[in-house]
């Protein structure tokens, strides 16, 4: 990187600033703070619906290779599906999964669901993010959880998305962060923007969380050159895995993040062992595997959890792939979780086990996974995720013993 | 505040041009003599049509074999998708007419097509909007439905071209069958709506109705056509949909497809859509329910449409209560600095400009989903997204050679709505250039 070099934290809260920045009540709390916990928690959206049959896939389920036909993964030849257990392999190019399975660093979970029936990927994703038992609703879950559990410190809950993301929208200030392709402006044109911005309601408080999350980037790594364009949605989802791991090992670092992967949503030529799919997945491997990298030793204080808005057809469609489905996969990663199990109340994928004879029919809720996560990592209390983080969601239990404690 | 020029320029329009305010007496009248504004931009003879493009497309069997061809085809492709998007954006930069270019804008996103998600989409992206879209933006609904069910770019985009019914002989001889992609977005995004009635059987109805709807390979492309109703890839027999019953057949298509625009349901659809995206993220209930009768009694005449939305007082407030999408806010940048004429804008800044488009996080014809790109406020004033649009707003300004006095642009371009913190900044800037990029950076160019 040839521009000069900016560094953000000093125009925050460096003496040249202040005359400019006391006019500005946004900048009030711009000095990093140390993290209010050593643990971190991720969530991983993968929207446009993951088919967890063949991420996960059920190759002990007699009706599975039938069923899937061409699309169905295999137990020999050249890429053998990687086993679990005695019903349930992961894709080969889930190998880093499969490694931290081994490791007891990663449980599975199969046909758990959304609470709603619902295929539109739109409705079907709002739901996964608020978090509630039905359609509408303005905030997400995971910001909830930030105002349970007290935080009020945007630096502290990072979305590396271009924007913040409806999971964690909320009361509780939350920031987004993707490297920038764009030059810096220097520390007075900023300083400038600041002031101007600062009665704005929406650009205000925006800009300040912005400028915050990006020294603190800049800092973790000044010689890191601009990744190009991750303003735009990136299919490549390594990049912005390596920072995150990086600015979430840093003491004063995020503690909350979230991650967004598309392509999921394989309507046409999804492949099996190899293809479209397996391409996807590989790529969310080592995603993972970076962002273990970028953490370090904070690997062992991490939960990570994998979503998807629904699962796809249990047969594939007209044209080797499949449509819009219900029972999906999830998954928890990381040195914190309890792992080297697959959950899943099985219904089996025989015709008249099918969901309206067509989907993996849901046996679970994927919110008794992300209570289990938040009761056992971040400890909130049960009876707080029942009302707040999850509302009127006493009936779905949390998942116990997913975490090491 | 009722109608005034500084609204009709920003909101409705793509942003005021130097001395534009002052010339507008009539805003109302401005916005509505635009509305019957039809002819194209004479720079986009030179595109091929969606026929075209098929007759001249490389023979597929010898792409798949020579790796240096599917190469230079791909360049080809991708220097064709930058043509198309410069030709798209200088349109705006120096439209006479921009709201009619908004109006296509807004039903271009309605029916979203994304050429990133799939390369053979690419070739028809242009045309998709041109000629499925702009000849329908002031016509009638169920006309552009149809034009755009029809267009290779939607046909590929959402697979429909693919789809085969079980019982057709080419779902029985290949290994073919349904999809049903397109039957579910065709009613959940572009008519009914979520929650607008339907259910997964109908779906699935939908897309037995509309197989055999798919692009013809260039053997069979014939005349002036891109559209081919394939029977051996029709699913035979009646169809139930919505609970009306559909015969065999192409025509029952297009009954599905106009009965589907003339829905109650897709009034109510469109009509809130229509208003928060010119209006406010939360639009007026009186404004959506004006809209909403208008929709209905005409028979979804997109042009009434518009005149009663610029007819109606609510669509006047607030003031500047929408945010500009990136595509808006570099159009409105352009159109501010760089005059109207087209001369001034050099490819090499056209260049520029697209790489700015693509750093804030969009760019022509490539919506994220079929959902289209978002227009609200929390999707584009995103904590990072600020600072990059701030970023821009310095980087476009240093590269502005000509002398400009900020504060006098600034009162041109916002008249009454310029506020005093704005005007300040403006002052008190150490330079001409950044007194500029604070006046793009602003509070009021961020929003319409």
């Amino acid at each position: 990187m040839t521009s000069p070099r900016i560094d953000r934290r000093s125009l925050l809260t460096g003496a040249a600033g202040v005359a400019a920045l006391s006019l500005m009540p946004g900048f009030a709390r711009v000095a990093f703070a140390n993290a209010p916990t050593d643990k971190r928690f991720v969530v991983v959206i993968l929207r446009g619906a993951l088919d967890g049959l063949t991420a996960l896939a059920p190759v002990g389920d007699p009706a599975y290779a039938p069923l899937r036909g061409e699309l169905a993964l295999e137990a020999g030849g050249d890429r053998p599906a990687l086993k679990l257990d005695g019903m349930f392999a992961l894709h080969p190019d889930l190998a880093g999964f499969k490694a931290a399975y081994d490791a007891g660093q990663m449980a599975a979970f199969h046909a758990v669901a959304i609470p709603v029936r619902e295929r539109s990927h739109f409705e079907a994703q709002a739901i996964l993010e608020t978090g509630l038992g039905r359609a509408g609703g303005r905030d997400g879950w995971l910001n909830r959880a930030l105002g349970v559990m007290g935080w009020n410190d945007a630096g502290k809950a990072v979305a590396f998305s271009p924007s913040v993301p409806l999971i964690l929208t909320g009361d509780a200030p939350a920031s987004s962060y993707t490297a920038s392709a764009l030059p810096q402006g220097t520390d007075d044109y900023m300083a400038r923007v600041a002031a101007l911005y600062a009665p704005d309601s929406l650009l205000g408080p925006a800009l300040a969380q912005g400028l915050e999350v990006q020294a603190m980037a800049a800092e973790g790594d000044p010689g890191a050159a601009p990744m190009k364009g991750q303003g735009q949605r990136q299919a490549n989802m390594v990049p912005v895995a390596e920072t995150a791991g990086r600015m979430l090992a840093r003491a004063d670092g995020p503690r909350i993040a979230v991650l967004e992967a598309y392509g999921w949503d394989t309507h046409v030529g999804q492949g099996a062992a190899d293809g479209q799919l397996a391409r996807r997945l590989a790529n969310l491997d080592a995603a993972m595997t970076a962002f273990r990298k970028g953490l370090g030793e904070a690997w062992n204080d991490t939960v990570v959890t994998i979503v998807t808005e629904f699962g796809r057809t249990a047969r594939p469609n007209g044209n080797k792939g499949t449509d819009h489905g219900t029972g999906a996969a999830a998954f928890l990663l990381g040195g914190a979780v309890k792992g080297g199990m697959v959950t899943a109340d099985w219904p089996g994928l025989a015709d008249r086990n099918l969901f309206e004879n067509r989907d993996l029919a849901a046996t679970g809720d994927v919110r008794s996974v992300l209570k289990g996560a938040l009761a056992g990592h971040m400890g909130i209390d049960p009876g707080r995720l029942d009302r707040d983080v999850f509302p009127e969601s006493s009936a779905v239990p949390a998942l116990e013993g997913v975490i090491r404690v | 505040m009722g109608p005034s020029a500084e609204l009709a320029l920003h909101r409705f329009g793509l942003g005021a041009r130097p001395g534009e305010l002052a010339r507008i007496g009539d805003p109302a009248g401005w916005l509505t003599a635009q509305i019957a504004a039809q002819a194209e931009p004479v720079s986009f003879g030179d595109f091929p049509r969606a026929a075209q493009v098929i007759r001249e497309a490389p023979d597929r069997g010898a792409l798949k074999d020579d790796k240096d061809a599917r190469k230079d085809y791909v360049r080809e492709l991708r220097d064709a998708a930058r043509t198309a998007i410069g030709a798209r954006m200088k349109a705006a930069y120096v439209s006479d007419t921009p709201f009619h270019e908004r109006l296509v804008w807004f039903w271009s996103n309605h029916l979203a097509i994304g050429m990133q998600a799939k390369l053979r989409v690419v070739p028809f992206a242009f045309d998709y909007e041109r000629s499925a879209i702009r000849p329908h933006v002031t016509g009638r609904f169920a006309d552009m439905l149809l034009a755009s069910a029809r267009h290779p770019a939607m046909l590929i985009y959402l697979d429909n071209a693919l789809s085969a019914g079980p019982g057709s002989r080419a779902g029985r001889r290949r290994d073919q069958g349904l999809n049903e992609n397109y039957a579910r977005e065709l009613m959940e995004l572009h008519t009914l709506g979520a929650g607008g009635g339907y259910t997964q059987a109908d779906i699935v109805e939908l897309a037995k109705i509309l197989t055999g709807w798919t692009v013809p390979p260039k053997e069979f492309q014939k005349g002036d056509t891109a559209f081919l109703f394939a029977p051996n890839r029709h699913e035979p027999g009646a169809k139930t949909l919505l609970g009306v019953r559909y015969d065999e057949g192409e025509e029952a298509g297009v009954q599905a497809i106009t009965a589907l625009a003339r829905h109650p349901s897709t009034a109510r659809h469109i009509a809130r859509k229509f208003a928060a995206h010119f209006t406010a993220d939360a639009p007026d209930d009186a404004l959506v329910a004006h809209l909403e009768g208008v929709f209905r009694d005409t028979d979804g005449d997109l042009g009434e449409l518009a005149r009663a939305l610029v007819a109606h007082e609510a669509a006047w407030t607030p003031a500047l209560g929408k945010a500009r999408d990136p595509i808006q806010f570099v159009t409105a940048a352009v159109r501010a600095t760089a005059g109207a004429s087209a001369g001034q804008i050099k490819p090499e800044s056209e260049l520029a400009l697209l790489g700015g488009m693509r750093a804030l996080g969009q760019v022509p014809f490539s919506a994220p989903t079929p959902q289209g790109w978002p227009d609200t406020a929390a999707a584009w004033f995103g904590p990072d997204q600020v600072v990059e649009r701030a970023e821009w707003a310095l980087a476009l300004a240093g590269r502005i050679t000509q002398s400009v006095d900020p504060a006098e642009l600034a009162a041109g371009l916002f008249g009454r709505l310029l506020t005093d913190t704005t005007r300040t900044a403006i002052a008190r800037a150490p330079s001409p250039q950044e007194g500029l990029a604070l006046l793009i950076a602003s509070p009021e160019f961020m929003r319409r």
